[in-house]
């Protein structure tokens, strides 16, 4: 009993973590129709720069914001100086060319950070909470990660079906040309939406980082989980993405815990395509198919 | 109102529109007519900005179009309908609506929206429908009202009538002439029904492989025979 609670805690918790990651996977998709590929190193840099504040002196939490600040700063950067020239001819010339940032970024982390492993902190605290006298798998940070992922996701259902500039960047998604006739200033909203999709990678890459260690690869293992829970809720969704992330997590700590870890890559590809099969624009899709 | 003076454009080494000249005036509608591939599209396309002109210019009371974007042509007050009426499927009714109201700069007022629901009742029936299950008829009103929700003094409107049943297309003619008479707008109407789109319009302007044929009042095209059966079909 006590193993089953520890690992569906560990899962949940595990799982908030991926489904941070597909959020901004999913802010960029809903805004741009891209998929993202440098998300991740991306996250890695913003993560780095707050590490260099607190290693300096400075609070977590001025590391924290600094992560977040200089996230909206890089995608904003990348989406204006470096997607827009590629993005009116194709998508999948802005896809590729993503991939192409993911090993640049990598690069250059590697050359200004250095690639040794440094330790990055975790606020709260990470000793599990005594219940009676048995300690659960629950720890400050682990419920920090949990509340803050919930807050976004709630920010960003409230930003596209509540607000007016929600419904600009959607349309600038669906039809550009359409919305620059009716006067969307098209390139402000994807510009937006990549800053925004930024900021929740960098939280995402703060949640994975807080508590182990960061070295320029450290968001690897996530970034596949990552995009396993964006497209199992729909990459449609945010609410699709918290859930595919919860549902993910749990699985893979199930499987870890009972039947062998090495299992738990076969086990998230296995899920995928069980998802896939019965609904294939995910679990969340608000939109199955392109219609005309 | 709106002046087009040697207007030219072309994609590539095809030049789809040369050295048109017309005038569409105030309040009244201008029927922009001809065949397949005569510059039509071309033509709105490039007045509106989503084309570079590689000559000539296009002034609306005055200011000249070629010199703003696209994004900025509502607040402008030019509104344009393209080709494929360019409905966003993947949003509701009212979305689509909402969206025409603010591009403008203006906060769209529910007023606004009530407006536009008094005149299409339909659209009010299917306000909270996504937008893909309209059909065509129910399309064509909703980017209409969704055009006019930017309150334009210039409507530029591409092929309504394409691929509508002759009966709603009456009903929609019928709608922008009520349109015209109530609010003073100016219609620039771009059709290959040139017989309907005579019987509304004041003005006709007949393109012919990117040159101006023609242009004239209205009823006297619809007399000349001649002209229509070489370039109007009828």
């Amino acid at each position: 009993m006590q193993q089953l609670i520890t690992t569906i805690l560990t899962g949940l918790t595990l799982g908030m973590v991926y489904a941070a990651f597909a959020l901004a996977l999913v802010l960029i998709w809903r805004a741009t129709r891209i998929v993202n590929f440098a998300q991740a190193p991306m996250a890695m840099i913003t993560t780095y720069i707050a590490l260099v504040l607190i290693d300096a002196g400075f609070s977590y939490w001025l590391g924290f914001a600094a992560a977040l600040g200089s996230g909206l700063v890089l995608g904003a950067i990348v989406e204006r100086f470096v997607i827009r020239y590629v993005d009116s001819k194709s998508e999948i010339n802005a896809v590729i060319l993503t991939l192409g940032l993911f090993i640049v970024i990598h690069a250059l982390a590697a050359l200004i950070f250095g690639s040794r492993y440094r330790s990055f902190p975790a606020p709260f605290g990470l000793r599990g909470f005594q219940v009676g006298d048995t300690t659960i798998a629950l720890t400050g940070f682990g419920i920090f990660t949990i509340g803050s992922v919930l807050v976004v996701m709630g920010l960003l259902v409230v930003l596209f079906r509540g607000t007016d500039v929600g419904l600009k960047m959607r349309a600038s998604a669906f039809n550009q040309e359409v919305a620059r006739l009716l006067g969307v200033k098209v390139g402000r909203m994807l510009t937006l939406g990549w800053a925004l999709a930024a900021v929740v990678g960098s939280l995402s890459g703060l949640l994975i980082a807080g508590g182990g260690l960061v070295h320029p690869s450290y968001m690897d293992g996530v970034v596949v989980y990552g995009f396993v829970a964006a497209v199992l809720g729909g990459l449609d969704s945010p609410v699709g993405a918290v859930a595919g992330g919860m549902i993910l997590g749990l699985s893979l700590s199930l499987v870890s815990g009972y039947v062998g870890s090495e299992l738990v890559p076969l086990a998230s590809l296995g899920i995928l395509m069980a998802v896939l099969l019965v609904r294939p624009g995910g679990m969340f899709a608000s939109v199955r198919a392109r219609r005309v | 109102m709106l002046t087009v003076t040697d207007l030219s454009a072309g994609y590539g080494p095809v030049t789809a529109l040369d050295g048109v000249s017309f005038e569409a005036p105030e309040g009244e509608i201008t029927a922009v007519l001809g065949a397949n591939g005569a510059g039509k599209t071309t033509l709105l396309r490039t007045i509106s900005g989503l084309v570079r002109p590689t000559r000539g210019t296009a002034t609306l009371a005055g200011r000249d179009l070629t010199k703003v974007p696209t994004e900025h042509m509502t607040r402008i007050g030019l509104g344009h309908v393209p080709e494929g009426r360019g409905v966003i499927t993947e949003l509701t009714v009212e979305e689509n609506l909402r969206l025409g109201g603010l591009g403008s700069g203006s906060r769209v007022r529910v007023g606004d929206l009530g407006r536009a629901y008094s005149l299409f009742p339909i659209l009010a029936e299917r306000r909270r429908s996504s937008a893909h299950v309209l059909s065509g008829g129910e399309r064509q009103m909703l980017v209409i009202a969704r055009a006019l929700l930017a309150k334009p003094r210039v409507l530029l409107l591409d092929e309504p009538s394409l691929g509508l049943a002759p009966r709603i297309v009456v009903q929609i003619f019928e709608l922008l002439r009520t349109l015209v008479r109530a609010d003073g707008l100016t219609v620039v109407l771009v059709e290959q029904n040139a017989r309907s789109a005579l019987s509304i319009a004041d003005r006709g302007v007949v393109l012919n492989l990117g040159r101006l044929v023609v242009a004239d009042d209205a009823s006297a095209l619809a007399k000349d025979e001649q002209l229509r059966h070489a370039y109007l079909g009828f």
